[in-house]
């Protein structure tokens, strides 16, 4: 499908130019992000360093006891190639502490937890080196809402949030991402052998070419069954975006004022800028 | 006549009136310090493009001193460009003026105020009603702002009012990543060139870069000649100025070459469109 075949130059031209003007004009130079190892990290981290140079990109590795030993290497493998700062900070003791009081927790409340530690470590980042915080989350998973609110899906700037994941594949080979982070399959690292396709039931090739002709083009049921789609698979992704959705705005406010907040007092972010 | 036009591709900061006038003031005296006659600033270049709820605060009106001090640099060099301006009875109106000698020679209102997609223009202006040619020192031109250009008419109307300069002041964001361009950018070429051979007619395009809340504007501000051809054309998605040459034998040429403004029944098209108005009223 062409309309998913990104024209990666531009797009480079156009993300690192974001990263740039957006950190700069707050009156800050650096950046802070964690890098997991992943491929949507490390696409983050190579459009930051050409953005504001290596030396201004604080990448963050932060693990926990069960995370694939892999995964770390990976992310220093990441960092290295592209020269940016890099340290690793384990969540395990802080993770740890907290279910000593919940010992029957299930892998979910576990994820999101460590989603939300590195969270917080990430916007402490943020304060002690004077950078913001960029996310690394891509269009594929903000739809299906497969992110942790508060979590991973926490930012000030999100440089690949409207790049489905078969375009994060394509510019990452742009960019020169390692290959074997290129290669290895999507993974929430949350345990041992956890791929993101098994967990979501469908690939996230598969996935991209409905979501693309879903939201992107608006092609309605009859035209994406036309298209070949099956009944069910369309259900449940609507399904998934619909039930998510509310990961995607903010906190819903009661109105009794003339003028609330994001509803009728209306500024663009960048106000002053 | 012939004469030199500047494209000032600038990066208004948002809702920075001081700012932006200190920048606009610049290129205007680079401009003028390098020759040229005329320069050209986007749509919306006092004020920045998403303004939401601050229209109201960065309005001025027409007698306000910022457009007093900008028709004052006018007396060195023509100008033409984008504000928010406040009306009498309180209609905010995204606009454009140009100015020439120390006076406003014209003022155009934005007449098509999108709601589509990312734009949100009418929940917060008010919109123009009219297209009118004006002279200048240049001859005679039209002005057009930004999504003005997208109807056909606008620039038929101008064209028709005898303009031969057509100026279109634009914040045009980026989107489209497909192709073997951006999107919005060949959209944007293919309309400028198409209008310029259709009505013989120099098209001035000159648009913002720069990002609000993670929208790009992609510059590319161009001067097309009346035969549909890009003679001079800036960089994209970078700040620029593009110094064109309008002269005055490629205009006379192309008229004689392509006769269909001439050639242009105004009473064939009058009487099908009242027709069309009368049966759409019944």
């Amino acid at each position: 499908m062409a309309g998913l075949t990104a024209n990666t130059a531009l797009l480079r031209q156009i993300l690192v130019g974001f990263v740039r003007d957006e950190v700069h004009k707050v009156g800050i130079s650096k950046a802070v992000l964690g890098l997991s190892g992943g491929i949507d990290s490390a696409l983050v981290v190579f459009i930051a360093a050409e953005a504001l140079g290596p030396e201004n990109v604080q990448a963050i590795c932060m693990p926990y006891k069960t995370s694939n030993p892999e995964s770390e290497a990976h992310a220093r493998l990441v960092a290295e190639a592209c020269g940016v700062n890099f340290s690793v900070l384990p969540i395990t003791p802080m993770v740890d502490a907290y279910f000593e009081s919940f010992p029957d927790a299930d892998n979910m409340r576990r994820g999101n937890k460590m989603a939300r530690e590195r969270m917080t470590i990430l916007f402490d980042h943020s304060a002690l080196l004077r950078a913001l915080v960029l996310g690394t989350s891509n269009k594929t998973e903000l739809l299906l809402g497969y992110g942790t609110l508060y979590g991973d899906m926490a930012s000030a700037l999100n440089p690949i949030g409207d790049l489905y994941k078969s375009q994060v594949w394509q510019l990452s080979e742009e960019f020169g991402v390692p290959q074997a982070v290129i290669d290895k399959k999507p993974s929430a690292d949350l345990w041992a052998g956890q791929t993101d396709e098994e967990e979501l039931g469908f690939s996230y090739r598969q996935v991209d070419e409905l979501l693309y002709r879903m939201v992107d083009l608006r092609l309605n049921r009859a035209e994406l069954m036309a298209e070949g789609f099956e009944s069910g698979f369309i259900d449940s992704v609507y399904a998934k975006i619909q039930n998510s959705h509310f990961k995607r705005r903010l906190p819903v406010i009661a109105k009794v004022s003339n003028r609330t907040i994001d509803r009728d007092f209306r500024y663009s972010r960048d106000w002053g800028k | 006549m012939n004469f030199t036009a500047v494209l000032a591709q600038i990066k208004p900061k948002l809702g920075c009136i001081n700012d932006n006038l200190a920048l606009i003031e610049e290129r205007i005296q680079s401009a003028r310090g390098g020759g040229a006659d005329l320069i050209v600033f986007p749509e919306l270049a006092l004020t920045g493009y998403f303004l939401k709820d601050l229209v109201p605060e960065v309005a001025l009106r027409l007698d306000s001193p910022e457009i007093i001090r900008l028709t004052e640099l006018s007396r060195g060099i023509s100008i033409a460009l984008g504000f928010v301006e406040v009306t009498d009875d309180y209609c905010f109106h995204n606009s454009a003026v140009y100015l020439e000698d120390g006076v406003i020679k014209h003022l155009h209102r934005k007449v098509y105020l999108p709601t589509y997609g990312l734009f949100d223009e009418q929940r917060y202006m008010a919109r123009g009603e009219r297209f009118r040619a004006f002279d200048t020192k240049f001859g005679r031109m039209g002005m057009l702002i930004c999504e003005d250009m997208w109807h056909l008419s606008s620039s038929y109307i101008l064209a028709m009012d005898g303009a031969t300069s057509l100026l279109c002041l634009s914040s045009s964001p980026g989107r489209g990543i497909e192709g073997e361009s951006l999107g919005s950018a060949t959209a944007w070429q293919q309309l400028t060139s198409t209008t310029a051979r259709f009505l013989n007619c120099r098209v001035l395009y000159c648009n913002r870069v720069g990002y609000e809340d993670g929208v790009n504007f992609w510059g590319g501000s161009e001067y097309i000649a009346p035969s549909g051809e890009s003679i001079n054309r800036g960089r994209m998605m970078e700040e620029d100025s593009v110094t064109a040459l309008l002269d005055e034998g490629s205009l006379r040429r192309e008229r004689i070459f392509s006769p269909m403004l001439r050639d242009e029944n105004l009473f064939i098209t009058m009487q099908e469109l009242r027709r069309i108005e009368r049966e759409r009223r019944q």
